[in-house]
C-alpha cells in the first residue's frame, strides 16, 4: 500500500490519497492519469490490469486500487 | 419520419397510448413493433441492415456466453484440485477463445459499417493517388447508408465487448436483443446506451407514472423549441455563410463559428431532449448526453460534457484497451528504458489518445475534414496536458485572479471559441478552404461591415436575429435555473404552471419555428452520422 501511495503522490503531490475516496468523481484522476498509473502499477507489482477492470469503482480511492491489485494477484 | 414531423407526433402518441394499454408484460412487444415500424418508414431497405447487425450481435454474444458458462462451471467443479497457476492458465486460454469469437463479431459488425460508410471515401483517395500516374480510375459504387447505422452499430458492438468482459450476460431472447438494438427514440442519433443500464428497463413492465410522463413531455416540447426555433433559424445563416465563401470571409467566419455553435447545440441537444423525454414518458431512463458543455473551462472538460455517451464509448472500448494492452505496456517499458522516464511513460497514453481521436473523427463522417477535426481536438488536449505545469505555476502565482468569477468566464469563452473554431471544419467540409478562411479572421477581419448591412446580408432579417438571441437567452436562463434540479422536474411538480409553460412554449414554436410544407431543411445534423 505504501508503494502505491508513493506512485500516486508522485502524480499529484497536492492530493491526500490516503483520505480521498472519490478520485474519479472529484476529477483528481483523469483518463491520462489512469493509464500512467496502470503502467506504473503493472511494472511495480508485476500484475496486468486488463481494460475491463478500468472502471470508476476500481480507481475511486487508493484502497480500491490496492484491492484491485490484490484481487488480480490472487486470481 | 422525422422527429419534427406531424406524422412522428401521431406515431409517438399512438405508441405511448398502446404501451400503457396492453398488459404490462407485453409492453416491450409494443416498443419492438413501434421501433421496426419507425425504421421501416425511414426506408424499408434499411431493415436488412439492422437485422444483420442484430443477428451478428445475438449469435456471437450467445457463443461467448456459452463458453464463459462452461469455463465457470469447469473452474467451480475443479476448484479444489486445480493449482492457482493452472486456474489462471485455463482462464487465460478460455479468454483467448472468447476473444476470437469477439473479433469475428466485431469484424462482421464494424465491417458492414466500414463498407457502407467509408468505401466511397477510400476509393476517392485511391483515385486521387492513381491520377498522379495517369492510371485508369476505379468506379465508385453508390452504396446505401442506413439511417443511424453508426449509432446502432456502436451500441451493439459495445454490448458484445461487455459480454466478452463478462460485465453483462448475453440476452437469450432474440427479440429482446432486437429491441435493444432498435429502440426507436434513440435509434438515429443516440445516446449510445449500455445494455447494463438500458436492457432491463426496456423489458420490464412499467406502470403509468404521472410525474415521469409530465417531466418527459416538458422535455420533448423543450427539445422541439431548441430544434425548430433556435437551431433551424440559425441554420438559415449557416447555410448561406458556407455556400458563399468567397464573399463571407473575415468577420463572417467568426459569425459562422458562433451561429454554427448555436445551431448544433440546439439541433443535437434538442434531438436528445426529444429522445430522452419520450423515453421518460414511457418510464425508461436513458443516459444523459450533455451536461452544460458550453460552460466547460477546458477542452478535456468540454469532451466530458458534450456527447458524453460517445466519449465514454471511445474511452472504455478504444482508449483503455489500447493503452493498457500488452504491446502498449511493452512499448512503454522499452521507451522508458531508451528515452527516459519522463518521455517514455507518455508514449502509450499519447499514442492511444491519437488513435482514439482519429477514430472519433472518422466516426463522425467519411471525410478528411472529420479526421482533421478529430486530430485537432487531440492536439489541443495533448498540448494542454503538456502545459499543465505552466498553468499550475500561474494559478499558484495569481491565486486570487484564477479563483475569480471573471477568470472562470474567460476560460469558458476561450474553450467555447476554440471548440467552435475546430467545429467549423464540419461546416465548410474542405480542409484547405477552412484553414484559409480562419486566416482571413486575422488578416482581413473588417468587423465594420457588419454595421453597414452586413448582419442582414446572409439570410437573417431583424426578426430572425431576435428569435436566435431570444432563444439563446432562454436556453441560458433555463440552464442556470436547472443547476440544482432540472426545470422540467420543478414544473412537473406544479401541473398548472407546467400546462401554462407548455402552452406558451408551443405558441412560440408555432409562431417562430421553422417547419411546414415547403420547408425542407430540418433534418437533424447527427442523423447523418
Amino acid at each position: 500500500m505504501e508503494q502505491l501511495l508513493e506512485i500516486l503522490k508522485k502524480m499529484h503531490p497536492e492530493v491526500d490519497f490516503a483520505a480521498e475516496d472519490d478520485l474519479i468523481g472529484a476529477g483528481v484522476l483523469d483518463s491520462l492519469d489512469i493509464v500512467t498509473l496502470i503502467t506504473e502499477v503493472n511494472s511495480t507489482f508485476d500484475v496486468a490490469i486488463p481494460a475491463e477492470e478500468v472502471i470508476p469503482e476500481n480507481f475511486a480511492s487508493a484502497k480500491a486500487i490496492w484491492a484491485l491489485i490484490e484481487r488480480l494477484d490472487e486470481e | 419520419m422525422q422527429f419534427t414531423s406531424v406524422s412522428f407526433l401521431l406515431f409517438a402518441a399512438v405508441t405511448v397510448g398502446l404501451y400503457f394499454s396492453v398488459p404490462r408484460k407485453r409492453q416491450w412487444w409494443v416498443l419492438l413493433a413501434a421501433s421496426y415500424l419507425f425504421y421501416f418508414c425511414a426506408g424499408a431497405e434499411y431493415l436488412i441492415f439492422i437485422l444483420y447487425t442484430t443477428c451478428v450481435t445475438y449469435l456471437t454474444a450467445r457463443l461467448m456466453q456459452k463458453r464463459a458458462d462452461a469455463e465457470d462451471a469447469f473452474v467451480a467443479a475443479n476448484r479444489d484440485t486445480m493449482e492457482k497457476s493452472e486456474r489462471k492458465a485455463y482462464r487465460a486460454k478460455e479468454k483467448k477463445k472468447r476473444l476470437h469469437i469477439l473479433a469475428l463479431g466485431l469484424l462482421l459488425g464494424f465491417g458492414m459499417l466500414a463498407v457502407l460508410k467509408y468505401t466511397a471515401f477510400v476509393l476517392t483517395g485511391v483515385n486521387s493517388f492513381l491520377s498522379l500516374f495517369g492510371t485508369a480510375r476505379v468506379t465508385i459504387p453508390s452504396l446505401l447508408l442506413p439511417l443511424g447505422i453508426s449509432f446502432y452499430t456502436f451500441q451493439s458492438m459495445g454490448y458484445l465487448i461487455d459480454v466478452y468482459r463478462k460485465s453483462v450476460r448475453a440476452e437469450g431472447d432474440f427479440f429482446k436483443l432486437a429491441l435493444f438494438v432498435s429502440f426507436f427514440p434513440q435509434l438515429i442519433q443516440g445516446p449510445i446506451s449500455r445494455f447494463s443500464s438500458l436492457g432491463n428497463q426496456l423489458f420490464e413492465p412499467h406502470a403509468f407514472d404521472g410525474f415521469s410522463f409530465r417531466a418527459g413531455l416538458c422535455r420533448v416540447v423543450w427539445g422541439f423549441f431548441k430544434k425548430l426555433v433556435v437551431a433551424d433559424t440559425a441554420m438559415i445563416a449557416v447555410k448561406e455563410l458556407t455556400s458563399n465563401t468567397a464573399e463571407f470571409t473575415g468577420v463572417y467566419v467568426f459569425l459562422l463559428i458562433l451561429l454554427y455553435s448555436v445551431q448544433i447545440y440546439g439541433d443535437f441537444t434538442g434531438g436528445i431532449d426529444i429522445t430522452i423525454g419520450l423515453s421518460e414518458m414511457l418510464g425508461i431512463k436513458l443516459a444523459e448526453n450533455f451536461d452544460r458543455p458550453f460552460s466547460s473551462k477546458s477542452t478535456k472538460e468540454y469532451w466530458r460534457r458534450w456527447h458524453m455517451t460517445m466519449g465514454t464509448w471511445f474511452t472504455d472500448y478504444i482508449f483503455y484497451p489500447l493503452s493498457v494492452s500488452n504491446s502498449m505496456q511493452k512499448l512503454s517499458k522499452w521507451s522508458r528504458a531508451k528515452l527516459g522516464d519522463k518521455v517514455g511513460k507518455r508514449i502509450p497514453v499519447y499514442l492511444a489518445t491519437i488513435v482514439t481521436w482519429f477514430l472519433t473523427g472518422l466516426w463522425h463522417g467519411a471525410g478528411l475534414n472529420f479526421i482533421v477535426w478529430g486530430l485537432l481536438n487531440c492536439l489541443v488536449i495533448l498540448v494542454s496536458q503538456e502545459l499543465q505545469p505552466l498553468y499550475t505555476g500561474f494559478h499558484q502565482k495569481f491565486p486570487r485572479l484564477t479563483a475569480s468569477k471573471p477568470w472562470g468566464v474567460w476560460q469558458a469563452v476561450r474553450t467555447f471559441l476554440l471548440m467552435g473554431l475546430i467545429r467549423s471544419l464540419d461546416c465548410y467540409r474542405d480542409v484547405p478552404l477552412t484553414f484559409r478562411l480562419w486566416g482571413t479572421m486575422f488578416t482581413d477581419f473588417q468587423w465594420g461591415t457588419l454595421f453597414c448591412g452586413g448582419l442582414l446580408s446572409f439570410g437573417l432579417d431583424v426578426a430572425d436575429w431576435c428569435v436566435i438571441l431570444g432563444g439563446v437567452l432562454v436556453i441560458f436562463l433555463v440552464s442556470r435555473l436547472g443547476k440544482t434540479e432540472p426545470v422540467r422536474e420543478k414544473l412537473a411538480k406544479r401541473p398548472v404552471l407546467m400546462c401554462l409553460c407548455l402552452c406558451a412554449l408551443t405558441v412560440v414554436i408555432l409562431l417562430f419555428g421553422a417547419y411546414g410544407i415547403g420547408y425542407d431543411a430540418s433534418q437533424f445534423i447527427y442523423n447523418q452520422f
